[in-house]
């Protein structure tokens, strides 16, 4: 692909204690995507994205942002990138607005209020710029991290767990700055374990389990190819059982006998509701209403993992 | 280069110095004018000159190298382990900058912040002995490559502490003790034989003599070997550094 930002290719990290958290990981992150990274805990997420921010040293492969690799050509690499890390990692006594222009001159750019104005006005923190970080909530603080990772002017942000013990309104929030960021034109990498945030913001997912990638596709596409549509069949009378002239369908009861599902891949040529129908209307049983469900992330992820274990 | 990144980290630090004044310089200032009470006035008025100067202004040049490396050291250290401590470490590693720029800022904001209070500390001697000073190029000359080469070993301390009390383990169990037996307060001559020869091994006895030496023009050993020792220190502190940042050690994965 011509237009990836960051090639990471057999990227392998096996720490000092003998653990491996990477294994031969290849990715390519396109110029102006959100990318989300999807994992359970102890995944390997945050290693991936510390070894492409150059907090870990590789133990093989390479990787290259812009173009230059991140060993040889550190600067140039470097300086294309932000950083926001999982933990709410800040010098405590200092004022906002310091710690955000301490960022700009620590990657090498001229001293620039018009665009740390700018950036903390975006984050809604200019009217804290004067405070300590140790006044701020957890929110803010967060927030802050994320105006130090953008001063200066990264074309590339990594967001390592944004939303991790966050309340749902400022999740709100959170996902809001993220795609005001894409639509200026910022490559983002975020990881997370929650499903409804890649479901929510990302055009392309990452699975990751046990240091190895499993599957990097289009949101809508794996949701597309992965996803088992559900008709839920209401009844007008419960049922106790499913009568044997319908047992063909693989039907289940539910709703104490009030409704029957059916599961069917909507991808598939025919999806057998017609031919259903067709025989629910020869058992003479009254329908009250019907709806379909779609398979959400979540339960495509756990399949994914589960089907990996096994 | 990435001076902006050494500039950057500069500021930050001289920043947190002008913050906590209060222990970071008045409190240097204040013990040291304890030790030139209690040594030079009350004990001192009890001792005869040593080699034709005053005990009181013979304790001045030890005296303040004994503040500056001390400062040195736990400056330097604290500058760099707190970041590790609190884990704003994770921007140093991942900015656009060489061993050497972030090094420096650091260093040289220690050095900076230690080379005032020696200063400081040398203004007020003069309130309390009488003092002259022989060589005054020479004298802000150890002083600087004092401040500079010990917040280097600071730095490295800062570094290999994995606690807090690991990072005040240093100075006051090896800094402190190789200043007071470097000749801080006595002359090498006036040791017995024995303890003359093992005292050479001790790299404070250099500086102090050369610093002395700066003063008075008397030294316990040749002043170009106290050149010399405490270049080669300089030397030896960033060779280490840099194999700290080459290979990661206790600071990246």
């Amino acid at each position: 692909m011509s237009d990836a930002i960051v090639r990471v290719s057999d990227l392998t990290k096996t720490y000092a204690g003998g653990l491996t958290a990477l294994r031969s990981v290849s990715l390519d992150i396109r110029q102006g995507e959100i990318l989300a990274l999807l994992g359970p805990n102890g995944a390997g997420k945050t290693t991936l994205i510390s070894a492409i921010c150059g907090l870990v040293t590789p133990s093989s492969g390479t990787v290259t942002i812009g173009g230059h690799d991140i060993l040889r050509d550190y600067r140039a690499a470097r300086s294309l990138v932000g950083l926001v890390p999982q933990e709410i990692n800040l010098e405590p006594f200092e004022k906002v607005i310091t710690t955000v222009r301490f960022s700009r001159g620590l990657f090498g750019k001229p001293q620039n209020d018009d665009h740390v104005e700018r950036v903390l006005r975006q984050l809604s923190l200019w009217d804290k710029r004067d405070t300590q970080t140790k006044e701020l909530s957890g929110g803010m603080k967060r927030r802050v991290l994320i105006a130090k990772a953008l001063s200066h002017e990264p074309r590339v942000l990594f967001l390592d767990e944004p939303t991790a013990g966050v309340d749902v309104e400022l999740r709100r929030d959170m996902w809001d700055t993220v795609r005001e960021l894409k639509a200026l034109g910022v490559t983002i990498i975020l990881t997370t374990h929650y499903i409804e945030e890649a479901e929510e913001l990302a055009d392309r997912i990452g699975i990751i389990a046990d240091g190895e990638i499993k599957l990097v596709e289009d949101k809508r596409a794996l949701m597309h190819r992965m996803g088992q549509k559900r008709l839920v069949i209401e009844l007008s009378e419960p049922l106790d059982t499913i009568p044997e002239p319908l047992a063909p369908h693989g039907l289940r009861l539910a709703e104490g006998g009030h409704a029957l599902v059916y599961t069917y891949d909507k991808t598939a040529g025919r999806t057998g509701i017609r031919r259903l129908m067709v025989d629910l209307e020869a058992q003479d049983i009254a329908l009250s209403d019907v709806r379909t469900e779609e398979s959400t992330l979540e339960e495509i992820f756990v399949d994914l993992v589960r089907k990996d274990a096994a | 280069m990435n001076l902006r990144a050494t500039w950057a980290i500069y500021k930050f630090e001289m920043a947190r110095t002008f913050r906590t004044l209060l222990q970071s310089v008045v409190s240097p200032v204040l013990s040291t004018s304890l030790y030139f009470v209690v040594f030079g006035a009350a004990i001192g008025s009890r001792i005869d000159e040593v080699e034709g100067v005053s005990y009181g202004a013979f304790i001045v040049p030890g005296l303040i190298m004994l503040s500056v490396v001390v400062q040195s050291v736990s400056n330097a250290a604290f500058g760099i382990y707190f970041p590790k401590f609190i884990g704003t470490i994770y921007e140093l590693l991942s900015a656009p900058a060489s061993f050497l720029e972030i090094t420096a800022g650091y260093v040289l904001a220690a050095a900076t912040k230690s080379l005032a209070i020696g200063i400081i500390i040398l203004v007020t001697a003069f309130f309390f002995v009488d003092l002259t000073i022989l060589h005054p190029f020479w004298m802000l000359t150890f002083l600087v490559l004092t401040c500079f080469s010990f917040s280097l070993l600071g730095f490295i301390v800062g570094i290999w502490a994995r606690n807090f009390e690991q990072l005040q383990l240093v100075p006051l169990l090896l800094v402190t003790p190789l200043i007071f037996l470097g000749g801080a307060f006595y002359s090498v001559s006036m040791l017995p034989p024995v303890w003359q020869t093992i005292t050479l091994f001790n790299p404070v006895v250099y500086l102090v003599s050369g610093f002395r030496w700066s003063f008075f023009g008397m030294a316990d050993v040749a002043i170009g070997w106290s050149v010399l020792a405490i270049l080669g220190f300089t030397g030896l502190c960033i060779a280490i550094i840099g194999v700290i940042f080459r290979t990661g050690w206790r600071i990246r994965a």
